[in-house]
């Protein structure tokens, strides 16, 4: 079983970053992703050769620099490697190629980064409905561009959609947003904390500027989703806005209510977790190095809390000083001292993250939905059979889970656990993080024998 | 004896508890079962659901009757519950395997089910079947498998909607099931009746109590003066994605849920409280299933997990009226799922007083005592 | 392939890789992977569930497996995860998956 010094889960902005400075520090690296090449989802598919989609902005191309410094010295990279446990202790299992493989390491980061928050309304299962961010992907791998597309939700990441959109020539039909004026108002009170990051705010007010003059119709305040199919293979995608009913008609309803941190790992891991209330989100306990509360396990980028792209580069490289220093190879004096660039992007980079959580806060009906909504898109477990098994008695998480089945599908519980979470507190409760465990993507049992007839061979 | 307190308290609301309640309430009894907090150990949420007789009892004749009256109460019981709370069990006691890949257990194995049918006479009936003969009825049996046992009377239930459909029943017939009410001590007041106090402060009276808390029974046991302390006893489970396909059989070691999921388990560690998956046990059940059935290997584990047996000293449960404390009696036991049709009728008429049961005496914890002795 | 492509076809479309799914043969392009592909020809559910319900490739980055499809005689697999390959078989589900050797008499 190969030992290295570093074992690091996700190849995005924090591991990549990560990845660099280690090994810059003269650790052996060895980097995982269960994609195909580096990048992770923000620079997916960059660097593989089609770099004519200049309509996804020089943000994308800007990634460049980290997936070439990947090919260092003392970095070993793994793509296609699905890792599947993560032990205290430093053992990691990643499935690749239909097989499974394991390395010890002395100390593992991992930057599994977000993935979109759930969004379910009545239709949202339906062929025809995606998460914006799907859209962004099939964009960036496979040059597809989405038609008449009807982009519905909040977040900065509606905007550089809608405009990235524009910019290729497939303009969506209509920019529905579930944000309300109180709620931009209120947030306006971070707007003075938020000026380190005066910048990306300038960009985010010329992004909606592009979308407003390319004349794509824009609705604000709206609530009561609704999908449902139309003969043809299209979706009508009703809402209102105050009291007025609308409906669209579209190929592709694109939904987006912000991106959440990836916390299989660090919960199957038995990493502490806490909720953020600001983010509506769990995220691991970490120290300003990413450390957390299981030795040898440091998280960083938005695995950790949401930041974006430049924070988990810095976060990233805090913790593989932190790890160079905890190897011995560094003095604290040194890694102080090499944090400092760093602590500062961090600073800059989460000033503007109270503003943005305020302004664009998940809309209460999809936190929390009612009747017949589909919460466990898996087991096709709807927001009534949540409620119902808390009426109950059913307080907690793991009590919603074998109460009602949602959760134990395929995707172990991604596109549910935190719809749960929202309906218990709609309903009173205060429910933990859910616990998860290995395997934390699901592997054949031919794979796993294997690992069986392997350890016999080999004692 | 003041307005509001429940006739009888059941601490914990798993499985036994709740068929305690079941019966305790069907009886006329106030009933009031405190249940703990969702992180609780839970053995109810984490097992297997088998309602099993081979094997059990081998070597305490007892356990071997109390067992086979419990699986031949089961139809009754599954129609009951339907009725009661309107969920379906899924019981299926279509008959069970035991399978072998070495020549040595199987031969063990079949020598200790000799001694269950010495036990039970014609009210059980047991076959071993060779792997060649096995195959023929079962092309898709792997090559490695070299023997089986079959018992016609096993089967299996779906433990999760059981827990559920107990609870609902118990609320159906007036009881109460109260959450997020764990106990953490218990003192005997000196005319009788329990002061029972709470997590987070509280506390409650009761007149009468029944534990059924399984691994967080201990401390509460000795308050009252028992002397069993259970201890725990991980088993570790796997279950793949649903399949189509309806496994012919069932085993107790692989086992396919009615939704479709296969599960496989049925190993033994004592790892303290511990109830980790570790890598080594998910490796070998995964070789095990492969083994006995080699089409299950391109089927994906989806979960796996560890969970915590309740165990006694000697295995076997214990029912226990204190006689220091009258009022207050002791039920715990690692077969739960099996048991729980008897659990909700003679043994809650034995705890209500109602009946001897003299099949019961047998599990009192005296013989925990009789052994200290020994 | 009933429903039209919620997508624009590609300018660059020189689909060299050839597959088919459900019998119906159709091209695709090098670096797709097999849920993109699909979504590039076709605006059909990729699979049925247990209980029926239409679903189509989600999330695209491994997380929902809502894209489950039978890849090359191997149910369940996940279409935004898989990289086509030329002479790929691709069948939709319909219901639960089967098990190997037991041939699908849907």
């Amino acid at each position: 079983m190969p030992e290295v010094d570093l074992a690091i889960i996700g190849a995005g902005p924090a591991g990549m970053a990560a990845a660099a400075a280690a090994a810059g520090g003269g650790a052996r690296v060895l980097i995982l992703d269960e994609q195909p090449r580096a990048g992770g989802q923000i620079y997916r598919n960059l660097g593989a050769g089609d770099d004519a989609r200049a309509y996804l902005g020089p943000d994308y191309f800007a990634g460049r620099a980290l997936i070439a410094a990947l090919d260092g010295a003392g970095i070993r990279a793994e793509f296609g490697a699905t890792v599947w446990r993560v032990e205290p202790g430093g053992r990691v299992v990643w499935s690749q190629g239909g097989k499974s493989h394991m390395a010890t390491a002395r100390h593992v980061l991992l930057a599994g980064g977000a993935q979109e928050r759930p969004t379910p309304f009545p239709g949202w299962t339906l062929p025809g409905v995606m998460p914006a961010g799907a859209a962004q992907i099939l964009m960036k791998t496979s040059g597809l561009l989405p038609r008449d597309a009807v982009l519905a939700g909040c977040g900065p990441l509606l905007y550089l959609i809608a405009a990235q959109l524009i910019e290729a020539g497939a303009p969506p039909r209509a920019l529905v947003e579930t944000q309300t004026p109180a709620a931009m108002l209120g947030a306006m009170r971070h707007l003075p904390g938020a000026f380190a990051a005066f910048p990306m705010l300038f960009k985010g007010v010329r992004l909606i500027a592009r979308i407003v003059a390319a004349g794509v119709a824009r609705h604000t305040g709206a609530s009561g989703f609704n999908a449902s199919p139309t003969g043809d293979g299209g979706i009508v995608f009703s809402f209102r806005t105050g009291r007025r009913a609308h409906q669209l008609q579209t190929p592709l309803l694109l939904t987006h209510q912000g991106v959440v941190p990836s916390t299989h790992i660090s919960r199957a891991a038995g990493v502490a977790h806490e909720w953020n209330a600001a983010q509506q989100a769990f995220q691991p306990k970490t120290d300003d190095w990413g450390a957390t509360d299981v030795n040898g396990i440091h998280v960083a980028g938005d695995g950790a809390g949401i930041g974006g792209a430049e924070a988990a580069q810095a976060a990233g490289r805090l913790a593989a000083f932190d790890i160079l220093y905890r190897l011995g190879r560094w003095s604290a004096d040194a890694r102080n001292q090499r944090a400092a660039a760093d602590r500062a992007a961090l600073r800059r980079a989460w000033a503007i993250r109270p503003f943005l959580d305020c302004a664009y806060a998940p809309a209460p009906e999809i936190l929390a939905p009612e009747g017949d909504t589909i919460v466990c898109r898996c087991e096709e477990i709807t927001a009534a059979q949540i409620r119902q098994s808390y009426a109950e008695g059913a307080i907690g998480p793991r009590q919603v889970k074998t109460a009602t089945r949602a959760g134990m599908g395929h995707c172990q519980g991604r596109m549910c656990d935190l719809t749960t979470r929202g309906i218990l507190a709609s309903c009173g409760a205060a429910p933990a993080a859910p616990r998860a465990r290995s395997p934390i993507k699901p592997v054949t049992l031919g794979e796993l024998a294997a690992l069986a007839a392997h350890q016999e061979t080999s004692s | 004896m003041g307005a509001g307190i429940s006739e009888i308290t059941i601490i914990g609301g798993g499985v036994v508890g709740l068929s305690v309640a079941l019966g305790l309430v069907r009886a006329g009894h106030r009933v009031t079962v405190l249940d703990g907090s969702d992180s609780d150990l839970r053995a109810s949420q984490g097992n297997f659901g088998l309602v099993w007789l081979q094997g059990k009892g081998a070597d305490f004749a007892p356990y071997c009757e109390l067992t086979r009256k419990a699986v031949a109460a089961w139809p009754g019981f599954a129609r009951d519950l339907a009725d009661l709370a309107g969920i379906d069990l899924a019981l299926d006691q279509s008959g069970g395997f035991e399978f072998f890949t070495d020549p040595a257990e199987l031969a063990n194995f079949a020598a200790a089910l000799d001694r269950q049918q010495a036990h039970l006479g014609n009210r059980f009936s047991h076959e071993v079947i060779g792997g060649d003969d096995l195959r023929r009825s079962y092309p898709m049996i792997g090559p490695d498998v070299v023997g089986a046992t079959f018992c016609a009377l096993d089967g299996h239930v779906n433990p999760l909607r059981l827990l559920r459909a107990l609870r609902c029943a118990v609320v159906a017939l007036g009881g109460r099931v109260l959450a997020d009410a764990q106990v953490t001590g218990i003192v005997p007041g000196p005319d009788g009746g329990f002061d029972l106090a709470l997590r987070g402060g509280g506390t409650r009276g009761a007149e009468r109590i029944v534990l059924c808390a399984g691994l967080g029974s201990p401390a509460l046991a000795a308050q009252l003066g028992f002397i069993t302390r259970v201890r725990p006893q991980r088993g570790e489970l796997l279950i793949t994605e649903k399949l189509a396909h309806r496994l012919p059989f069932l085993s107790s070691t692989i086992r396919q849920v009615d939704e479709g999921g296969v599960q496989i388990g049925g190993t033994k560690a004592d790892a303290g409280p511990d109830d980790s998956e570790t890598l080594e046990v998910m490796a070998g059940l995964a070789r095990h299933a492969v083994q006995v059935l080699p089409a299950l290997a391109d089927v994906r584990v989806v979960r796996a997990w560890g969970a915590l047996r309740v165990m006694s000293p000697d295995g076997y449960p214990v029912y226990a009226r204190s006689s220091r404390h009258p009022g207050a009696s002791l039920v715990t036991c690692h077969s739960g799922v099996t048991l729980a049709p008897l659990h909700a009728s003679i043994l809650a008429e034995w705890i209500d007083g109602a009946s001897n049961a003299p099949e019961l005496e047998a599990f009192d914890e005296n013989r925990f005592a009789l052994s200290d002795a020994a | 392939m009933k429903i039209a492509s919620r997508f624009l076809t590609r300018p660059d479309t020189t689909g060299t890789v050839r597959l088919t799914v459900d019998g119906a043969p159709f091209t695709a392009r090098a670096g797709d992977t097999v849920a993109a592909a699909l979504l590039a020809v076709s605006g059909d559910a990729f699979r049925q569930t247990g209980k029926g319900a239409p679903r189509a490739a989600y999330c695209m980055m491994g997380v929902c497996f809502d894209c489950l499809i039978e890849v090359d005689g191997q149910p369940n697999s996940q279409g935004c995860m898989t990289q086509v390959r030329d002479g790929m078989v691709l069948r939709r589900q319909h219901g639960l998956r089967r098990l190997s050797g037991d041939e699908d008499r849907a």
